[in-house]
């Protein structure tokens, strides 16, 4: 993993969202969850420097990080691609779904697309299970997407929408 | 006291509110399988997460099999724990957890003393009725401990280790579901991590997940190379716990034995590490009274509380947690790190041999001091101090390759003139026994008088953080003890804090001391062994001819003839060291 220098700015918001939770290690998935959200990504660098503000160890960070699909230590692409992999999802076919994305995109899973504008990634479940499969695009959810569906899914994308706000590191 | 009445294989048991069915299960003489479970009893270590679900029970009007690890007895309960549909599930899981575990066990490192081997045979599993996926991970490789995470089961054990007993927080379980697994922190090597080496991750770990790094090979060809002088020290915690490699009783003293087995093994000269440990006490004792008699004399920047300095993984644990503090701790190297240097110039010139000729091996309790001899400044031009340590564990290996018969071995002495020790030096093996057998030096050479007792029963035990005060003469010396690094972490706090009255601390990593050290043969979970062989280091002790350090008549001569004084220049330049700050960059 290269390592990346966080700007002073970055510091800082990671800096506020772990006083924003008193420092408090019970809090660390909200942190995380905060983080991420401002930032897009969790990254090693911004994994230690939570450790130290809420004086745990970067290996139960690292541990956290890695337990929820939901966090992401590389950066997501423009517009992040979830598959649920929950049960109900999985028997109605996600498997044949993700495969079609990986080929359509031709990324594995925790990549993203060399222009940026794609991630993809693989959710438990979603708590969506009437609608499955379900495939989420950014906050969108798709329900009972067929294989066939997913060209179609990603060209409403490739067409280019708003950037979503976000904060550089 | 509330006492709860249950039925467990239909015997009527009665025990207290709060008692696990596992332990309610054992009192009546029913032992129920258990794998991830561990207990130290007295040491407050306790791992219980519930996963593996080998201990399940089933319990009358519950659907469901119980784990008995971590239910609690009710009032009226009526267990079964050898029903068919327990015994099934049991095997079920033990099944499960092998169709994902390498079958090479006849070269595993842990063959013959692993809990998830013994577990199979134990309920007699004869076939895999699963075929699945296996994990794959890479083989980490550090100068002390060897990962192979294909063999982890996920009990987490080690995790419980390395954060709850010593507050390290190197290992995480870290990815879910078939990745799971305990590591460091993006999964990088431990000799990347704050790991201290203490090796209690090693001491706990059911299968050979987690092992020492193997150098007897190097100590083999060592000793059939005719170009080199092989000489070996050996630890005093080594000598109460050998013997159990071989069969004996926990808490048995080996030390002739010992010292038999490894003259035929082919070392040059036997020695003992012990002679180190009277020589630590004589520069260590006197660096906490020059620091005393400073700050007696006003001296306001003067460091006190003293720590000791021995132990390395508690040298690396302050090294990368407590850089503000690196300048408290004694300068004085450790017995180990003594006698290689001492073995290396003293002893080498008095036998006109070349350093780089002369091969010092020492059997340590210890996985950290494998370690510690890898420390650059414990080298003189690239040629190490101590060039291999060797576990007990594998000095044990080492007895077995070369065919001795250890139980039938005559009591044999360890060679002069770093052979000789006394009873102050044994007890450092022990929880207390280096700042016992500190007090009997510094208090003789402080007040010029001679002590009444030379037992300080104050300064034994086996609770986490222990005090005591200390008369010298008048002069009240406040002493504490530490045994785990998340209870010298405490008394850490406290000093940074201000809030300390020691003059000065001891502190070893690991549980109980180095008795309890990473290389010691297994406990298996059972703190009473422990126990054992701290009494047998006192036996030893009492019944030494000399019992303090300054008395030793080749310490003595050692000073005469070749360090002049106790923290010379000589001295320090040979038996001190200093500390590095590595909070910033990892190891
Ligand atoms: S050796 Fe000690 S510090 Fe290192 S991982 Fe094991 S328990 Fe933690
Ligand atoms: S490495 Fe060993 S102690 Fe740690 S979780 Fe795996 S099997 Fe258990
Ligand atoms: S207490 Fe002893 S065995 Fe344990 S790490 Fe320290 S020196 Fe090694
Ligand atoms: S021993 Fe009870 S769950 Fe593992």
């Amino acid at each position: 993993m290269p390592k990346i220098k966080l700007s002073q700015k970055t510091i800082e918001i990671v800096k506020e969202i772990c006083a924003s939770f008193e420092n408090n290690e019970g809090e660390l998935i909200n942190v995380l969850h905060e983080t991420q959200h401002k930032l897009g990504y969790l990254p090693a660098e911004i994994q230690e420097l939570i450790a130290i503000e809420l004086n745990m160890s970067v290996a139960k960070v690292y541990g956290v990080v890695t337990f929820y699909s939901f966090f992401n230590m590389i950066p997501q692409g423009e517009f992040p691609i979830s598959v649920c992999m929950g049960t109900a999802c999985y028997v109605r076919g996600a498997e044949q779904i993700l495969h079609e994305i990986k080929r359509q995109l031709n990324i594995e899973v925790g990549q993203s697309t060399p222009d940026g504008k794609f991630s993809l990634n693989c959710l438990r479940c979603v708590g969506a299970c009437g609608l499955a499969p379900v495939v989420m695009v950014g906050d969108k959810v798709y329900g009972r997407v067929a294989p066939q569906q997913v060209r179609k899914i990603i060209a409403e994308y490739q067409e280019g929408c708003v950037k979503p706000e976000r904060h550089e590191m | 006291m509330d006492m709860i009445n249950l039925t467990i294989d239909k015997k009527p048991v009665t025990v207290k509110r709060g008692t696990s069915l596992l332990a309610a299960a054992a009192q009546v003489g029913i032992k129920i399988p258990s794998l991830c479970y561990m207990k130290l009893e007295d040491l407050n270590i306790e791992n219980k997460p519930g996963g593996c679900r080998v201990c399940v029970v089933e319990v009358e009007g519950r659907r469901n099999l119980t784990p008995a690890c971590c239910t609690d007895v009710a009032e009226g309960m009526v267990v079964s724990t050898h029903s068919i549909r327990a015994i099934h599930a049991r095997r079920t899981v033990v099944e499960l957890i092998l169709s994902d575990h390498p079958t090479d066990c006849l070269k595993c490192a842990k063959a013959g003393n692993c809990d998830l081997q013994s577990m199979a045979q134990h309920l007699g599993i004869r076939e895999i009725h699963f075929e699945g996926e296996k994990s794959t991970f890479r083989e980490d490789t550090s100068p002390a401990i060897i990962r192979e995470l294909d063999k982890c089961i996920r009990c987490r054990r080690c995790e419980m280790m390395c954060n709850e007993v010593q507050s390290v927080g190197a290992l995480s379980a870290i990815n879910r579901g078939f990745n799971a697994v305990v590591a460091p922190a993006f999964e990088m090597n431990l000799d990347h991590s704050v790991c201290t080496y203490c090796g209690q991750c090693v001491a706990v770990c059911p299968t050979g997940a987690l092992t020492e790094k193997d150098n007897t090979g190097a100590v083999i060809r060592a000793l059939s190379d005719s170009t080199k002088t092989v000489i070996v020290q050996t630890a005093p915690a080594v000598r109460a716990a050998l013997g159990e490699e071989f069969g004996d009783e926990p808490g048995t003293l080996v030390t002739g034995k010992l010292a038999a087995a490894l003259r035929r093994l082919g070392f040059d000269y036997v020695f003992d590490t012990d002679f180190a440990a009277d020589l630590t006490i004589m520069e260590e004792g006197t660096e906490l009274l020059s620091r005393l008699t400073a700050f007696l004399g006003g001296d306001k920047d003067v460091k006190l509380p003293m720590l000791t300095s021995c132990c390395p993984a508690w040298v690396k644990f302050f090294e990368h947690q407590f850089p503000d503090l690196i300048d408290i701790p004694s300068t004085a190297r450790s017995p180990q790190q003594m006698f290689g240097a001492i073995a290396k110039s003293f002893f080498a010139e008095k036998i006109g041999v070349n350093r780089k000729d002369l091969v010092v091996v020492s059997i340590m309790p210890c996985v950290a001091k494998k370690y510690e001899c890898s420390r650059e400044e414990f080298s003189e031009n690239g040629n190490p101090d101590v060039d291999f340590a060797l576990t007990t564990r594998e000095l044990a290996q080492l007895i077995n390759l070369a065919n001795i018969d250890f139980k039938s071995l005559p009591d044999e002495d360890f060679d002069n003139p770093l052979g000789e020790s006394t009873g102050a030096s044994v007890i450092f093996g022990t929880t207390g026994g280096v700042i016992e057998a500190a007090v009997r030096t510094a208090y003789e050479v402080f007040t010029g008088k001679k002590l009444q007792r030379l037992d300080f029963n104050e300064l034994r035990g086996m609770e986490g953080i222990r005090h005591a005060t200390i008369d010298f003469d008048g002069l009240p010396i406040n002493i504490g003890i530490a045994h785990g690094l998340g209870n010298a972490r405490k008394l850490l706090e406290d000093i940074q804090q201000g809030k300390s009255h020691f003059h000065a601390i001891e502190i070893m990593s690991c549980p109980g001391g180095c008795i309890g050290g990473g290389g010691q043969p297994y406990h298996h979970g059972d703190a009473e062994i422990l126990k054992k062989r701290q009494m047998a280091l006192y036996r030893e002790d009492a019944g030494k001819p000399i019992r303090k350090s300054h008395e030793n008549p080749f310490i003595t001569k050692l000073y005469e003839e070749f360090l002049g004084a106790p923290m010379s220049d000589k001295a320090h330049h040979l038996l001190h060291t200093e500390y590095f700050d590595r909070s910033k960059n990892g190891n």
